[in-house]
């Protein structure tokens, strides 16, 4: 699965090796090219940086200066009363259910997207077509009647309530399944062969062979539950249940009285977004492309 | 080591295709049977029905003394090669080939011993902590083989295993496998669409087509006694020429009329085809292989009565022969190979090709004199399309 096109990069490269004229026309393209990066690039990373400043800051100057990039006065405050919170609580939580939820949505979703990719069973097509449809339903419409589903089970108020409907979803299924159906099949028929039952198949050869997408549903899953916060407002109502997103939305009505409190939710809001930067920038050394490299003819 | 038994096996598809027609094949123990076809003949379902891939719809599967119809594949006691090597891509080389035994909880030094034993047969010795993706198309193909010998199956079932190599590894890989297989004397059946490899790795050879089996003889016997139209076309490079003909007997000898001309049949022909006489003045379907067509002026006891005149349209130096195109005005006939190249078509191109000594001094768009060597012709019923013989 090599391919012989040269990149853009190389393609670049080739053309400043053009003479004086090309030279020229080259390097300007490029000054160009990483301006335009440098210029994206700040817009994604001021927010940032906007968030790390103003925890710095007080409630007025937040109020007052949002953009300013020195607090004045440098105040520590937001921090120190971050920790009369019940901050460790909500992390807590979030880790148990995000940990949970992704475990399972990756387990479910590689095993469902297996059977919809290969297995022959009477209505699998259908089930599929389904399952495209939920995909195409916004979740906020699912809202009230997940809150009914869950006091009829009586797990209301409970981490069931908060894991449960989240351990399957259709996209991760849907990513698993396009991907196990790129697996050539001679290798599953080659398992076959060597003694491999389907569930033993599944585990040593398929699975292996779709890191690149269980990588990618393991980030979405974590992302997507340490993220939530329309579910967990109709899961759960005990404050010691709270995960962080319900915890720190809580800050600026809730526990501190009433007011803005810019400070410490950005406080709040940098120490929630750290453990999904880890869990991307941990993951992603491993999303390798061209895993199954090899399987086939070369 | 077994014997593989098919009989009257039949596939239907779900959506109502036959793919292969009560087929019969007895495969003996430590034999290489080559299935060749055209594509679509039905000689990859055919594989994958011994495999157990492909359920069978009617007949019976036998391997060894055993009914195999409704056996896992894993449990059939065979091994399988695969067109794309269907590696495990993740694995090493040494677990590629050890999955099986693994799998089978055979014990990690007879595992290993059987795995090295078989990267030392194969050369892989070096390569045994190398990834597939690390490896060249040779020897992933030498790692599919590894895989099938360490188990020592009673069968080993090879689907099209070179057919992803360039040419030159293809002949090199072609006389391993071949002499691997004399080696280890397991009974191998081998698809392929590559007469070339049918001839010289099969000790028989099953010709396919539409799901029928065709023929099943030693490659010379195919070669020489073609049961019909379409194995004499398939078997043979260049291709068996096929014209209609008409057949006239007189006593002891005859003549038959090739388009407006007329080539003699020796007293000898005709002993040789009994059957032939029934066949006076019908139709019937004349075969010349190319190599029984000569430059006239090179063949020392020429005779007119054996000769045709044609006008060369292609002359092919091979160093070795010569390609010689020329066009005769007889009625061609089809051989019903969908992979054929078709030979011309407009009234220019050339319906007949000779092989010719290099020596031979043909032109092209000159007219030459073609001897035909008529003790070798084919005869086939126009109807029914089977070898006239007795």
């Amino acid at each position: 699965m090599t391919t012989t096109m040269p990149t853009p990069v190389e393609n670049d490269e080739v053309n400043a090796n053009d003479g004086a004229v090309g030279k020229g026309s080259s390097r300007a393209r490029k000054t160009f090219v990483y301006f335009l990066l440098i210029v994206f690039a700040f817009v994604f990373i001021y927010p940032f940086i906007i968030q790390l400043v103003t925890s710095f800051k007080t409630n007025t100057d937040a109020v007052d200066n949002p953009l300013r990039l020195l607090p004045n006065p440098f105040d520590t405050g937001a921090w120190s009363r971050l920790r009369d919170t019940d901050f460790p609580r909500w992390f807590l939580n979030s880790t148990i259910v995000t940990l949970t939820v992704t475990t399972f949505r990756v387990l479910f979703a590689s095993m469902a997207g297996y059977a919809l990719a290969r297995l022959k069973f009477r209505g699998r097509d259908a089930i599929f077509t389904s399952l495209l449809a939920v995909m195409a339903v916004p979740g906020i419409v699912l809202l009230i009647p997940k809150f009914l589903v869950l006091n009829e089970l009586n797990i209301y108020n409970t981490y069931a309530a908060m894991i449960l409907p989240l351990v399957v979803d259709a996209a991760g299924v849907f990513i698993m399944r396009q991907f196990f159906l790129q697996i050539p099949v001679s290798v599953e028929e080659a398992a076959r062969i060597d003694g491999a039952g389907p569930f033993r198949t599944f585990w040593y050869i398929v699975l292996p062979m779709a890191r690149p997408a269980l990588i990618t549903v393991t980030i979405l899953s974590f992302q997507g539950s340490w993220n939530e916060l329309g579910h967990y407002i109709i899961a759960v109502q005990d404050p010691k249940l709270f995960p962080l997103t319900r915890g720190v939305a809580g800050l600026t009505s809730g526990q501190l009285g009433s007011g803005s409190q810019f400070p410490i939710t950005m406080a709040a809001g940098l120490l929630m977004t750290i453990p999904t930067a880890v869990v991307f920038v941990f993951f992603q050394r491993f999303f390798t492309r061209g895993a199954n490299i090899g399987a086939e003819k070369g | 080591m077994a014997t593989v038994q098919l009989d009257k096996v039949n596939k239907v598809y779900e959506n109502g295709h036959h793919a292969i027609h009560d087929l019969d094949l007895d495969i003996h123990d430590s034999e290489f049977l080559v299935l060749v076809g055209p594509s679509g003949c039905g000689k990859s379902t055919a594989l994958r029905m011994v495999a157990g891939l492909e359920t069978i719809s009617g007949g019976t599967m036998k391997i060894g003394e055993r009914v195999v119809n409704d056996v896992e594949p894993k449990d059939r006691d065979i091994a399988m090669v695969f067109q794309n090597y269907a590696l495990y891509p993740h694995m090493t080389v040494y677990d590629n080939i050890g999955f099986a035994l693994k799998l089978a909880k055979v014990p990690k030094d007879e595992i290993d011993r059987r795995v090295r034993q078989a990267s030392k047969i194969l050369e892989l010795d070096a390569n045994l902590d190398r990834k597939p993706g690390q490896l060249s198309g040779g020897q992933r193909q030498r790692v599919a083989m590894g895989r099938a010998i360490v188990r020592q199956p009673a069968a080993f079932l090879m689907d099209e295993p070179l057919s992803n190599l360039d040419a030159k590894l293809r002949v090199q890989m072609r006389a391993e496998i071949a002499a691997l297989q004399r080696e280890l004397g397991v009974t191998t059946v081998y698809v392929t669409h590559d007469q070339v490899e049918a001839m010289t790795m099969g000790d028989r050879v099953a010709v396919l087509k539409d799901g029928f089996l065709q023929q099943v003889d030693t490659p010379q016997n195919l070669y020489d006694r073609p049961d019909n139209v379409f194995v004499a076309a398939f078997i043979g490079s260049p291709s068996m020429n096929l014209y209609e003909t008409t057949i006239t007997i007189d006593g002891d000898s005859g003549t038959m009329a090739l388009g407006s001309q007329n080539l003699s049949l020796d007293a000898s022909v005709l002993a040789a085809r009994p059957a032939l006489r029934n066949y006076e003045g019908r139709r019937v379907v004349l075969g010349i292989r190319p190599e029984d067509f000569e430059d006239a002026t090179l063949v020392a006891n020429r005779r007119e009565q054996a000769s045709l005149i044609a006008p060369v349209t292609l002359v092919e130096s091979l160093g070795s022969e010569l390609m010689v195109h020329f066009r005769l005005d007889a009625t061609t006939v089809d051989s019903g190979d969908p992979d054929a190249v078709e030979d011309g078509g407009g009234d220019t191109a050339a319906n007949a090709v000779g092989r010719f000594n290099p020596r031979a001094s043909v032109r092209m768009g000159a007219t030459a004199h073609i001897a035909v060597a008529t003790e070798n012709v084919h005869f086939f019923d126009h109807d029914t399309r089977k070898a006239i013989w007795d």
